[in-house]
């Protein structure tokens, strides 16, 4: 059985289906990138694994668990499991960086103040940011801030983690370290990943498969080779479409 | 609880009268939502004591609540003792019993004018920035990523806004109430020839304790409505930034009336 699941997942907002019918899975210790135009739904997809929100119909699994409908204490469960990286990175403001990545701990765990130091320390290190600890978010760049919530995201041991738009609006540079340490998280952790991305050329570098989202349905699901050489009408579409981004 | 929250329908309105019916039913959830922020907030104020950095949070909403708002207090309730004083006096005066100014003046105060105007500036200064804030967190998606990390976001940001709000909104009534006197007197004294120490024996022989408690359990409510409708209104924020524009709109309207509405009610309870 895959860790997370999909089945013909339908969401309407206010009578038009954002997600028309979506059915995917994804392995354990996989890297699934999911690309396509801008307003497809991508977010609202990785919004349904935690709940965020819920499907009109159809179903969501993580790890078996159908996350619409179990009681709190197994969302709390599959929540703690699943880092969420927003588009923005959202810290809190009134925060310094080593702070935000303590909070989950402070908040939700038993742990003394040096446990806690000491996971932190690590989490800030696996996303070299250890310089930046005692930074708040408006000091630092965008990139750090991503970083900053890429650090909050693994920090209480998840084993999936979701990406939303990690690289838009970053500099090439700084997108590839990032891109670096979702590939070093995935090998060295086996962290489970979901990454929303415009990038295609780099998604295609790293990604396990790749997912193309497409007037809210999956267009095609397919390892990188043959998502290239697919010849589906909406990737040929969509490949010409981005053209000017590959190399 | 879950603070992010989903439009209610999946589709469009059918036809116009259910449209009308649909904004008839959401404005019933939204009072439905505020009673809740309001309940779970309430029940969650022991945990600012429990948790981790609670007491600090507390402390940080008490200095912004009590200590940042007092320059504005202390003008709005001068003037509104000065005025009162004024309006009084000069009708006093007409009927040679200007030695009534300080009753006057002090049970406008304690009974209406010094809650009144401590929650009017609290809803000024306090809950539009509550809003504000909440809003801003909502739409930059950092009230979701409280959501996620499993901290409810009521018992983190609603709980120590709205215990600070309830225990400053009392004790800057009664400052006000002091304030506003002093002001009246200052009035009195040079507009209208009351001497000060008559001014202030005759308030202090209206006040009544009864007065006290009334005036001070308004203004506790006030600072409850002010902390929920400012938090309901923050964590519904929708529509990035134009949409924090409008509900810090809204959460001040909003107070503002219902401390009208409730200043009436309390009174009509207390006094008949
Ligand atoms: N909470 C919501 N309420 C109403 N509409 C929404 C909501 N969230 C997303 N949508 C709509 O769903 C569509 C897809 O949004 P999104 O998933 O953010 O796109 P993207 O693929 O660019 O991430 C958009 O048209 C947006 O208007
Ligand atoms: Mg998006």
């Amino acid at each position: 059985m895959a860790l997370i699941e999909f089945h013909n997942v339908v969401k309407k907002f206010g009578g038009n289906a954002v997600l028309d019918g979506v059915t995917f899975s994804v392995e354990k210790g996989e890297v699934l990138c999911v690309v396509g135009p801008s307003g497809t739904g991508k977010s609202v997809t990785l919004k349904h694994l935690v709940r965020l929100l819920t499907p009109t119909s159809g179903r969501v699994l993580v790890d078996g668990v159908d996350v619409a409908e179990c009681d709190e204490r197994s969302l709390a469960a599959i929540r703690r499991r699943v880092g969420y990286l927003f588009q923005g990175g959202a810290l809190l403001a009134w925060m310094t960086v080593a702070e935000n990545v303590a909070l989950p701990l402070r908040e939700c765990t038993s742990l003394t103040e040096e446990e806690i130091d000491e996971r932190v320390k690590k989490a800030l290190e696996s996303v070299e940011l250890a310089s930046a600890a005692d930074k708040y978010p408006a000091e630092i760049s965008g990139g750090m801030q991503k970083r900053a919530g890429l650090a909050r995201a693994i920090v209480r041991d998840s084993d999936i983690v979701l990406y939303d738009e990690p690289t838009s609006g970053l500099d090439p540079v700084t997108a590839t370290t990032i891109h670096r340490l979702i590939i070093k998280l995935n090998k060295s952790l086996g962290i489970t990943s979901v990454v929303v991305t415009h990038d295609l050329q780099s998604a295609l570098g790293f990604a396990d498969r790749i997912l193309l989202l497409k007037d809210g349905r999956v267009a095609a699901c397919d390892t990188p080779e043959k998502f290239t050489q697919s010849t589906n009408r909406d990737v040929v579409e969509f490949l010409a479409a981005m053209k000017g981004t590959l190399k | 609880m879950t603070v992010v929250r989903e439009p209610i329908w999946d589709d469009a309105p059918s036809s116009r009268a259910q449209g009308v019916v649909r904004h008839f039913l959401k404005f019933l959830a939204s009072l439905g939502w505020a009673a809740r922020i309001m309940t779970e907030s309430l029940a969650a104020f022991p945990s600012v004591a429990v948790r981790r950095n609670g007491r600090s949070d507390l402390m940080r909403q008490l200095y912004v609540t009590g200590i940042r708002t007092l320059p504005v207090m202390t003008v709005v309730s001068m003037f509104m003792g000065m005025i009162l004083a004024l309006q009084v006096g000069l009708e006093l005066r007409r009927f040679n019993q200007e030695i009534y100014l300080g009753a006057a003046v002090m049970i406008s105060l304690i009974r209406e004018m010094g809650p009144f105007s401590c929650g009017m500036c609290l809803a000024a200064c306090v809950g539009s920035a509550i809003a504000a804030e909440l809003g801003t967190m909502k739409v930059n998606d950092e009230i979701a990523a409280l959501e996620i990390m499993s901290i409810p976001p009521l018992r983190f940001l609603a709980a120590p806004r709205v215990m600070a709000l309830v225990l400053m909104a009392p004790l800057l009534a009664f400052y006000c109430c002091v304030v506003g006197a002093i002001g009246g007197g200052v009035v009195g004294a040079t507009q209208l020839g009351v001497d000060f120490e008559q001014y202030m024996a005759s308030a202090m022989s209206i006040a009544e304790i009864k007065d006290l408690y009334v005036g001070l359990l308004k203004a506790t409510v006030f600072g409850l409505v002010i902390g929920t409708v400012s938090v309901s209104e923050g964590l519904g924020t929708t529509m990035g930034a134009t949409g924090v524009g409008k509900s810090t709109q809204r959460s001040v309207i909003v107070s503002f009336l219902l401390i009208l509405i409730f200043g009436y009610m309390i009174t009509r309870i207390c006094y008949r």
